[in-house]
């Protein structure tokens, strides 16, 4: 009984400092759910607001050696860009070849290309510019064959650094469009 | 021996939590004229377990508005005032107040401000509440003391949002606007950014990347209730509340780009806003709700442009330099705060809408995610502080400026929450 009231109060106490208060005589409303059972009562147990908590998943990516095959071009998975640029270079063309060629010799396979963007400036707009550089893929690809709905372009921005160093060498690291097939994401 | 050990585990827990999650804040800078008050202890108050007086100084004090005059001993609300000794000891005004016990475990507590200059009380009022209650007493209180001198509401008893970084996990945390009683939204092993408060205070929008993609959601915060608004096929990403808090803007990829589209807040009747061959993001509203400012790069580098909120053509806003980005306007709609990019910094700047004077705010680096107090003093943005993320505080003048940093963890992504309803 103790040991069920002293947690109810703390409950009771963590919720009420969350959910601010009731001050009923100038009319004034708390702000979340807050109750008082008036004279005599015990303040109703309050439920705190609940933290929300999210927990990966573990993607299946069995049945995908080919793709990790270190010695297939399919391994490679990675295409850099310059500064403020959203052209794929010669360098990454036969990377891109490679992955059109798979996908359209397996038109059930899908991918998401994941586009990147350095740390500098505002995140929201660096997450365009990454969607910017996941797009340039996925054109090349549209371009190679690939049928559109094997491709999802996205952008994590800013917010995902492969590199997490402040110079140039890590924002360059940091400029990128990532392929992930399914099972992989 | 067992219970409680338990309990103690639990205590420790709490503290721990509290300890870690806590903001706390450094002042520099003061505002050009601080008016000198006193405020005298509150009879009753020593039965308390939070003193109300040293929260409602403290908040006086970091407004950087205030000097506090020393008020030795207790003073009741009807207690009669000396006037020309508080004139004496320089106070333009003195608040009193008696806390006295009241029914079902709750504490009343009767406020007078005091003119040490006028002789005459500036008004009073009562408010009655529970024992934890005390610190969001005292905010109530500061911000009465506020107004009544200053003439504008105060945000002491307002709500800050931010993201936390610590390792590998990401927490949107509410605090009051003190710092104190941080309390975590939503966990998660993925990014969160952007957060967005409905003007109601009662949800806040974001982006998630917890399905390794951007995502915007809604989420109710008394309950803690998810709504997925916009998950369509590519990013979805920076929502903003129309006034009504029916509406947001965000923006999409779905149709190539990033792109601005209106959709309802249960995440039906999605419509395209705007349209270019560029980027188009960062949508903010006017606090009248008839214009959407956002960044676009169509003229070649990403500025400020504004755009009826029914839609039509664009008008570029913002023309010195190459990066001008995230647009937030004061609540009186008169002022721009966006970030500007000069040389090699990213710096907090103010456009005056009215004569398009602009001024940069801060020496900083880094400054990031600008957000108004909810009655346009202060302006609260992420900076960069020995390679850390902190929460840095501007008032819109540049005089005052506080820091705010986690004991742990990058702290980033600041918004400012709304005035609660009374």
């Amino acid at each position: 009984m103790m040991r069920r009231t002293l947690l109810l109060s703390l409950a009771a106490a963590a919720a009420l400092t969350l959910a601010g208060c009731k001050s009923s005589q100038t009319g004034e409303q708390p702000y979340a759910n807050v109750e008082d059972k008036g004279p005599g009562g015990a303040a109703k147990p309050i439920e705190q607001p609940p933290v929300a908590t999210v927990t990966p998943q573990k993607p299946d990516d069995s049945g995908l050696a080919a793709l990790k095959d270190p010695r297939s071009p399919l391994s490679k998975r990675s295409v850099y860009f310059d500064f403020d640029s959203f052209v794929i270079k010669d360098e990454y063309k036969p990377l891109v070849d490679a992955h059109a060629k798979f996908l359209v010799g397996n038109a059930k396979m899908k991918i998401l290309i994941q586009g990147n963007a350095d740390e500098r400036g505002s995140r929201e707009y660096n997450l365009a510019l990454g969607q910017k550089r996941a797009d340039a893929v996925k054109r090349s690809l549209l371009v190679l064959g690939v049928k559109e709905d094997q491709i999802e372009s996205v952008s994590l921005g800013e917010e995902k650094p492969k590199n997490p160093g402040h110079d140039e060498a890590a924002w360059a690291d940091n400029r990128r469009g990532d392929i992930l097939y399914s099972g992989e994401y | 021996m067992r219970l409680s050990r338990t309990f103690a585990f639990c205590l420790l827990l709490l503290a721990a939590f509290a300890a870690r999650a806590q903001l706390t804040i450094e002042i520099s800078g003061a505002g050009a004229n601080r008016i000198p008050v006193a405020i005298a202890s509150f009879e009753g108050e020593s039965a308390l377990p939070q003193s109300v007086t040293a929260v409602v100084r403290a908040d006086l004090e970091r407004s950087g508005l205030f000097k506090l005059v020393d008020a030795p001993g207790a003073m009741g609300e009807a207690a009669p005032v000396n006037f020309g000794d508080w004139k004496g000891r320089g106070a333009d005004a003195l608040l009193v107040g008696t806390i006295a016990a009241g029914q079902g475990g709750r504490s009343e507590v009767r406020i007078r401000l005091h003119d040490t200059q006028k002789q005459a009380s500036l008004g009073g009022v009562n408010y009655s509440f529970l024992p934890q209650q005390a610190r969001y007493i005292g905010h109530r209180i500061a911000d009465f003391v506020y107004e009544k001198l200053l003439g504008e509401p105060g945000v002491f008893s307002t709500r800050v949002a931010y993201v936390v970084k610590s390792g590998n996990r990401y927490e949107l945390q509410i605090a009051d606007a003190d710092g104190m009683n941080a309390a975590t939204a939503l966990a998660s092993a993925e990014p969160i950014i952007s957060p967005a408060w409905s003007p109601d205070g009662a949800r806040i929008a974001y982006v998630s990347f917890e399905k390794k993609k951007p995502i915007v959601y809604v989420h109710t915060l008394a309950t803690g209730q998810r709504q997925v608004v916009a998950n369509f096929k590519g990013s979805n990403s920076a929502p903003a509340w129309a006034p009504d808090g029916r509406r947001l803007a965000v923006v999409l990829t779905k149709d190539g780009g990033s792109q601005l589209y209106m959709v309802n807040a249960d995440g039906s009747g999605i419509n395209r806003l705007a349209q270019s061959s560029g980027i188009d993001t960062e949508p903010y509203f006017s606090p009248d709700g008839k214009f959407i400012y956002f960044t676009s790069d169509r003229g070649g580098s990403p500025q400020i442009y504004r755009i009826a909120s029914t839609g039509g053509e664009a008008q570029r806003v913002t023309f010195d330099g190459s990066y001008n980005v995230t647009p937030r306007l004061s609540p009186d709609g008169k002022t721009l705060a966006y970030v500007s990019r000069n040389g090699a910094r990213f710096q907090l700047t103010l456009m005056d809408l009215a004569t398009k004077q602009t001024q940069i705010l801060t020496d900083s680096n880094k400054d990031e995610s600008p957000s108004f107090a909810p009655n346009g003093r202060m302006i609260l943005y992420a900076s960069e502080n020995g390679g850390r993320g902190v929460l840095a505080a501007v008032s819109s003048d540049g005089r005052v400026k506080q820091r705010l940093s986690a004991v742990a963890g990058d702290v980033r992504e600041p918004a400012w929450g709304p005035f609660l309803k009374n």
